[in-house]
């Protein structure tokens, strides 16, 4: 008697490398499906033809002079707060803690700009605050991945509760500083002479933040990809047994990255306090320490590719809160936006690198 | 003594939403699933209750409301809400094989920003006139206690004063922990979470169990969300007002070195660090002070997670597959 052998309906296979078109049309795809569903509800919130939408998502990016350059801005600083992480998430070290290094950068500008008003020439105050910054972020950055080198401590949950302890060391700071005395906040810094603030580059307030990050991503790129540091990185993040078996120091390239990952986001808060809001705040970083994992992991950990995905969620969140505004809803109308885009292309990942086989009509037997 | 009196019922209220959180994810780890949305899945089941309940409430007047109903709704609304976000989870990393750490992150933003939208705008939506979320009805239901309860002196306070959620929290606590220790289904769920292969050759159905799992703890994190909102917070929504709970719960789930039953006294004692801040003394001009306070919970965390990495005892690990993927033909 023939047996008879049930085959599933379909089954999974991992996919041979795609072509390079066939991975951008999937992704292509993934994204008009979001902003397709985000259209629908965003029509459904407001009431609002669902192809008005798209007009008032690019006019709350684009729609005046002013609003395109803040558009700008704002993309260089998350695109650089990605770049930042970019380097630990190489290695397989999930610093979620970009947030606290941020804040922290922030937090050492602001003291440089309140404690050495009228003592130093402004310049000299930027450049104090520069380093400060970078110490600071660097110094966060150090603690959590000392004890991942030395005891293997458990990196994601660390630099999460530095966050915390970051944000609290703000927030102690903003009352001793505040002004005034009761108001719980420090108010801009240095509103009448204007020492620390940040250099105007080509004569647009706007245009520092994007030169610097501009500068990090291509340094970024180049270091990763084609210095001896960026190649060490590689070998730890994909195989630590291998690396020992080449013979790389992995608590040394550890504490080097971090160093690195966290001195880059430390940058990023000079900048948000220094050149952009010049006052701090408990929410200054304003959870783009999160967001920036998820640029950093939708790009592949390529710098270059970090640039249309920090501008989509960039883009999404502006037009969405411009929506939410004129329309009285909660500006979290953004974040729903933001994290319906984030699934979707999460999702379409898994036809990048699985295929799905059909049984064959014919036959059913294999 | 009173001072005491007082802290302890508050410190119990304050760890009742993490104890949730954290058994809810412990059972989703046990599976090897690292979910690190819990935070929005908090969120999203403490908005699903309220959004059931204003509808209640205000459909019905606060006069002619059913006490059974009243906790029905908004419980059952919270549980489809955190139900979903758990199964658009297993979807993604379960289902589709994606980045656990990307996809919880992606979560969180999801569902932190859902609570906020709809906490701050569910009132322009439905065009009803009340100023304010504020379920007090809803809440007294919530936070009912034992009639006998106030007669009973300090051991009253300190045992009976809380609302069912809070006991309910205990007791899937201490069942989590007995099945996951005790019986078959917790065998095979810790196979799952240590290796998947091993369980799949056993004939355990991995994508099963690593749904089961996940889903259901999302579906008990959600009920820390509705605690929250409900009891501790007497009904009044308030955005972000419920703040970091949910990665603190992460945090103790390492704290308790994924076990529910040390999660009970661990979440009230993160609760009593909590609001630690409010009783140290500081005067009235060194507010500044009490931020640094403040920072207890996260400098305790810290601090446990060096200690465990560093003692790195066997039986304190994580389960072996955590944060891992399962793919069959993956060898």
């Amino acid at each position: 008697m023939e047996k008879k052998i049930r085959v599933p309906l379909f089954h999974l296979a991992k996919r041979e490398e795609l072509s390079k078109k066939k991975k951008f049309i999937i992704r292509i795809i993934a994204i008009v499906a979001a902003l397709l569903l985000c259209a629908l509800l965003t029509a459904l919130a407001t009431g609002i033809n669902p192809l008005e939408v798209y007009g008032s998502l690019v006019g709350g990016a684009f729609g005046s002079v002013r609003k395109t350059w803040i558009t700008l801005q704002d993309l260089s600083i998350l695109l650089l707060i990605s770049v930042a992480l970019t380097p630990a998430f190489t290695m397989k070290f999930w610093n979620i803690g970009g947030e606290g290094q941020v804040l922290v950068g922030g937090l050492a500008t602001a003291a440089c700009m309140i404690l050495l008003e009228n003592k130093i020439p402004s310049v000299l105050i930027m450049l104090v605050s520069f380093i400060a910054a970078v110490l600071a972020g660097a110094l966060w950055g150090l603690i959590p991945a000392v004890c991942k080198a030395k005891w293997n401590t458990n990196e994601t949950l660390m630099t999460l509760m530095m966050n915390y302890i970051a944000t609290q060391l703000v927030s102690f700071f903003v009352i001793i500083w505040e002004v005034p005395k009761g108001s719980g906040k420090i108010g801009i810094i240095n509103q009448n002479s204007h020492d620390g603030w940040m250099v105007q580059l080509f004569g647009s307030k706007y245009m520092l933040c994007i030169v610097v990050s501009a500068v990090v991503t291509v340094f970024m790129y180049i270091y990763l990809n084609y210095s001896k540091h960026g190649y060490e990185i590689q070998v730890v993040g994909q195989s630590i047994n291998t690396a020992k078996y080449v013979g790389i120091n992995i608590s040394k390239v550890i504490i080097r990255t971090m160093l690195l990952s966290g001195a880059l986001c430390g940058l990023a808060g000079m900048l948000l306090v220094g050149s952009i809001n010049h006052t701090i705040t408990t929410t200054i970083a304003g959870g783009q320490g999160f967001t920036a994992v998820m640029v950093s992991w939708m790009a592949k950990f390529n710098p270059f590719t970090m640039i249309p995905c920090a501008f989509l969620i960039v883009f999404m969140n502006r037009g969405a809160g411009e929506i939410a505004t004129n329309f009285g809803l909660n500006p979290s109308f953004a974040d729903i936006m933001t994290g319906i885009i984030l699934f979707f292309i999460i999702g379409c990942e898994f036809f990048i690198n699985y295929s799905i086989k059909f049984r064959k009509m014919s036959g059913g037997r294999s | 003594m009173t001072g005491f009196l007082s802290f302890i019922p508050r410190a119990v209220g304050q760890g009742i939403p993490l104890l949730f959180g954290c058994t809810g994810e412990i059972i989703t780890e046990k599976s090897g699933n690292l979910n690190l949305g819990i935070p929005g899945v908090m969120y999203v089941g403490a908005i699903s209750g309220v959004i059931g309940s204003f509808f209640y409430e205000n459909s019905v007047g606060e006069g002619s409301m059913n006490a059974f109903l009243a906790i029905m709704i908004p419980v059952l609304c919270s549980l489809l809400g955190s139900f979903l976000m758990g199964m658009l989870y297993c979807f993604l990393t379960v289902t589709l094989r994606a980045n656990q750490n990307v996809t919880g992150l992606a979560m969180t933003t999801f569902g932190v920003g859902f609570g906020n939208f709809f906490g701050g705008s569910l009132i322009k939506l439905s065009n009803l006139d009340v100023p304010t979320i504020a379920l007090s009805k809803t809440s007294s239901y919530f936070s009912a206690t034992l009639p006998f309860a106030k007669n009973l002196g300090w051991f009253g306070e300190i045992f009976l004063s809380y609302g069912f959620l809070a006991y309910l929290a205990i007791i899937v606590a201490v069942a989590a922990a007995m099945i996951i220790k005790k019986t078959r289904v917790g065998l095979h769920l810790r196979a799952v979470g240590e290796s998947p292969a091993t369980a799949d050759a056993m004939g355990i159905n991995v994508t099963a169990y690593k749904y089961f799992a996940t889903v259901l703890g999302c579906m008990i994190a959600g009920l820390g969300g509705l605690y929250y909102v409900m009891d501790y917070a007497s009904g009044v929504w308030s955005n972000d007002a419920f703040g970091d709970r949910g990665w603190l719960a992460i945090a103790l789930v390492i704290f308790t070195i994924w076990r529910a039953d040390i999660g009970i006294l661990a979440s009230i004692l993160f609760g009593g660090l909590y609001i630690l801040y409010l009783y140290i003394p500081t005067g009235m001009e060194h507010m500044e002070l009490k931020e640094l306070y403040k920072m207890i919970p996260y400098v305790v965390t810290i601090i446990v997670l060096i200690v465990t990495s560093m003692r790195n005892r066997r039986e304190d690990q994580p389960p072996a597959s955590l944060g891992l993927n399962y793919f069959r033909e993956e060898r």
